[in-house]
């Protein structure tokens, strides 16, 4: 009988691992897509309130301008231009590109720039047109 | 209509599920998120380019009904309101679904966010009707 041990590979450790870029990336995907489920909430109100009274859309315009309502505005600029780039990842990878490591951690790298280029121009266009909103 | 191979008990697992149930709606769920990711693509940059316009001129209660009694405004809200909103009930079932292990707490939670988001996207085009018509 032979004592020589055999190079099986390894069953995954559930407990031991090292955190990775791509595994961000998509835990982030996730988390962008309930951010924005939760910024719908803000748009639906604004539409109601819209199709309700001048009265019920001022208290809505009153607290987009607010401090409050800027920050969530912003958080849902960013999430949502996150989730977007994100989601173009994901479809060109049902599309069969971006498959391998290198290429999965490049696109990731161009996703943050872009999607926080991309929150930062729109908010800064936003300051620009209209001081005060 | 039945052949041959039906009526006899030497059905190979795959003659046995094929045209029937799930083989048929099987990739249904993963080919919608998919359709509607694409659709969101212009539509969400639409709407980001709308509601920085808005801003822009100050958002005031006659601007925004102004917006919406144009035509394409309110064709193109329509769109965006039922595409996100698809792909938010499609998306949060997964997260549900992966996360939720409870059976009936899974089943519970999948009803309440799907009935949710239901009401709101009907109370957000029927907003965007009133507004425009």
């Amino acid at each position: 009988m032979s004592t020589k041990p055999v190079n099986r590979p390894l069953s995954p450790h559930l407990q031991v691992w090292k955190w990775t870029f791509t595994m961000a990336l998509s835990i982030l995907h996730r988390a962008s897509g309930i951010a924005l489920v939760a910024g719908m909430l803000m748009l639906v109100w604004m539409l109601v309130a819209a199709a309700s009274s001048e009265m019920a859309y001022e208290c809505f315009l009153n607290f987009s301008k607010s401090i409050v309502g800027q920050v969530m505005l912003f958080g849902w600029t960013g999430a949502l231009y996150y989730h977007l780039c994100s989601g173009v990842r994901h479809l060109l990878m049902d599309a069969g590109y971006l498959l391998t490591i290198p290429q999965a951690d490049k696109a990731g790298k161009i996703i943050f720039i872009v999607a926080i280029a991309m929150t930062l121009a729109t908010w800064g266009v936003l300051k620009s047109t209209n001081g005060g909103m | 209509m039945s052949n041959k191979w039906e009526a006899t008990p030497f059905k190979s697992p795959t003659a046995r599920v094929s045209g029937l149930g799930s083989s048929h709606a099987g990739v249904h769920h993963w080919m919608m998120q998919k359709i509607t990711a694409l659709a969101n693509i212009p539509l969400v940059l639409w709407a980001i380019w709308s509601a920085m316009t808005l801003a822009g001129a100050g958002a005031s209660y006659d601007i925004v009904r102004g917006f919406f009694a144009q035509p394409v405004n309110a064709i193109l809200m329509l769109l965006f309101l039922l595409s996100t909103f698809y792909h938010a009930a499609l998306g949060l079932q997964v997260v549900i679904e992966d996360y939720v292990h409870c059976e009936k707490m899974k089943m519970l939670s999948l009803i309440a966010v799907k009935l949710a988001l239901f009401a709101l996207c009907v109370a957000s085009v029927f907003s965007v009707l009133k507004l425009a018509l």
